[in-house]
């Protein structure tokens, strides 16, 4: 088995290589406005650097979000068409989920990214392998009843410390993280689901109610 | 004039704006034109909405790539290069098409062209109807642009002559249209009631015709103000709109302006070419226009069919396989979406590939059979 990881559904752009056995290489870089420029070449370094080729690789996972479109977009068209060209599955995995596994706390927490607009990403998870709620896009304040007292990793928790006074680490998902737990998924046999994008949220649109009036009354 | 098979095959990813498409060509020749379209979810909107079109193309782009490869019917392994629209167009939309064709290009191992929006428009005449005259006059119009275009070498040196200082000419089209209750598009529209109208009925302005404006700039804002207080005087004195006039006579205020500004700038640079593209060259006055104008003015028209004028694959595969034949610089895989790539830069080359042509090819031929 050899299967490549991605993850752009957050500020990290983050690409992990798993043999099976354990990751063998990995790339993080944290910049919210190049998912476009970096992807491809942190692609090619993690391959070089486990000396590995690209057609080699037996299996994608992607990071479905929740995250802004954009850079969400540029993780799951390039998995997609590494998909086609090479016909190895591709599976998705809740960008959260990847957040949390990677997590050390004992007991249950919270995992909320940044989702701009003053609002965050979250969901909450009973331990580190167990999501417990629908992840979800809400205000801070919002949601505060519901994650009272609980710790909280990622940046979305340190973004809001008034709702996520106990932030832990990891701040930002890692393909690694990824990848460890699809190996963990797919080797318990679960059946993995599709790279569909979790948007979470309409499109903006403004729907024109008429045409602008251009006569002066 | 079919082109030998040693001619580049290479194929073409467009996400600019609301079609995502996905053409094959070898050389001039056509072999594929896939196209799946987003324009339906952005009608009750009146206008194309940026995340709605972007969502679109992640979800059509494998199936439209795989169609394309049917319909040509070669193996991706065959092709000699990808090429995708870099810009300019909707940034969100770019980046889905730059991000496929990276990964597309990455997994065969072939290089990668990032090729400009606009001379593609220009460069898919040669799909219809053989290599490009250089230099050629181009016109393009749609809902997105309205520019005068000098190419002079399709791969390296395109020069704006002009540009519309204001709205696009097919955004004046959908405006329109929506003032008088037609719905979007509107250019098809428009053109449908405007062959039952009087194109004279009434006199809208021609702007920036006077003699000391700029002589290929173009303005249609004025027009569209125009023409909706018109409508709107008809309206509130309680009278019938002649919606068949209106489209008439405004259609023909656009085309008057778009050619003759197009056929000046042939005439003045020494130009005997021109070629309309872009989604409004399909307006069925305007191809009438330009043709007996050109043909008055000595000027020979090249405007390719309907399909190939809006947004396509196949466009950008035909720039992009000028590009291969004339051993241009390949993208590097850090290629950037650039909604805003100057018209100036035929193609986006890579730093690490420099400008020397045999460095490309040894980088070209490494890529093809490693
Ligand atoms: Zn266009």
């Amino acid at each position: 088995m050899l299967l490549l990881a991605l993850d752009t559904a957050t500020p990290a752009v983050t690409v992990a290589l798993h043999d099976g056995e354990s990751v063998v290489a990995s790339s993080s870089q944290v910049d919210a406005r190049r998912h476009g420029e970096l992807l491809l070449p942190a692609v090619d370094r993690v391959l070089a650097e486990a000396g590995r080729k690209l057609d080699a690789v037996t299996g994608i996972v992607v990071g479905v979000g929740p995250g802004p479109y954009t850079g969400l977009r540029v993780g799951l068209m390039t998995a997609d068409t590494f998909g086609l060209v090479l016909g190895v599955p591709v599976y998705g995995l809740c960008t959260l989920d990847a957040l949390a596994y990677a997590s050390c706390i004992e007991g249950p927490f919270v995992a909320a990214t940044d989702a701009r607009r003053k609002e965050v990403y979250w969901a909450r998870y009973a331990d580190r392998r167990t999501r417990v709620t629908e992840s979800a896009v809400d205000r801070p304040a919002d949601i505060a009843d519901q994650v009272a007292g609980l710790p909280a990793v990622g940046a979305g928790a340190r973004l809001y410390p008034d709702t996520f006074p106990n932030a832990h680490e990891p701040e930002h998902v890692s393909a690694a993280a990824l990848a460890s737990l699809a190996v963990e998924k797919l080797e318990a046999g679960e059946e993995p689901a599709a790279p569909r994008p979790l948007y979470l949220r309409r499109p903006d649109a403004q729907v024109p109610k008429n045409y602008k009036v251009v006569t002066p009354k | 004039m079919a082109d030998s098979r040693d001619a580049p095959l290479v194929l073409g990813i467009e996400t600019s704006c609301d079609e995502t498409g996905v053409g094959i060509v070898r050389g001039t020749t056509l072999l594929a034109d896939a196209v799946a379209s987003s324009v339906d979810e952005h009608a009750r909107f009146g206008g194309v909405v940026p995340e709605v079109a972007s969502r679109a193309h992640l979800e059509a782009m494998v199936p439209t790539i795989e169609r394309a490869l049917k319909e040509a019917g070669v193996a991706a392994t065959d092709l000699d290069g990808i090429a995708v629209t870099a810009g300019p167009g909707l940034a969100g939309a770019l980046l889905v098409g730059v991000s496929a064709a990276k990964a597309y290009a990455y997994a065969l191992g072939k290089p990668l062209y990032g090729v400009n929006h606009l001379a593609s428009h220009i460069c898919v005449d040669q799909l219809e109807h053989g290599a490009l005259p250089e230099p050629t006059m181009a016109l393009l119009v749609s809902g997105g642009h309205s520019s005068l275009l000098l190419s002079t070498d399709i791969t390296s040196d395109v020069r704006p002559m002009g540009a519309t200082i204001d709205d696009a000419a097919g955004e004046a089209f959908d405006k329109i249209a929506r003032v008088l209750n037609l719905g979007f598009p509107g250019g098809p529209v428009i053109d449908r009631y405007a062959k039952e109208g009087d194109p004279e009925a009434i006199a809208f302005p021609r702007g920036l015709t006077g003699p000391r404006d700029p002589a290929y700039d173009f303005s249609f804002s004025g027009l569209k103000t125009a023409v909706a207080r018109w409508i709107e005087a008809k309206r509130a004195a309680g009278e019938e709109v002649p919606v068949r006039d209106v489209a008439a006579s405004f259609q023909e205020a656009v085309v008057d302006v778009l050619t003759r500004k197009a056929v000046r700038a042939c005439r003045d640079q020494g130009v005997d070419h021109l070629m309309i593209g872009g989604g409004v060259a399909a307006n069925s006055r305007l191809r009438a226009l330009a043709q007996e104008r050109c043909e008055a003015a000595g000027i020979r028209l090249r405007v390719p069919r309907p399909k190939l004028c809006t947004d396509n694959g196949a466009m950008v595969a035909a720039l992009g396989a000028e590009m291969v034949a004339r051993g241009r610089a390949a993208s590097d895989w850090d290629l950037s979406a650039d909604s805003s790539l100057p018209v100036t830069d035929p193609h986006v080359p890579g730093v690490s590939h420099g400008h020397d042509h045999d460095h490309v090819h040894e980088v070209a031929k490494d890529n093809l059979y490693s």
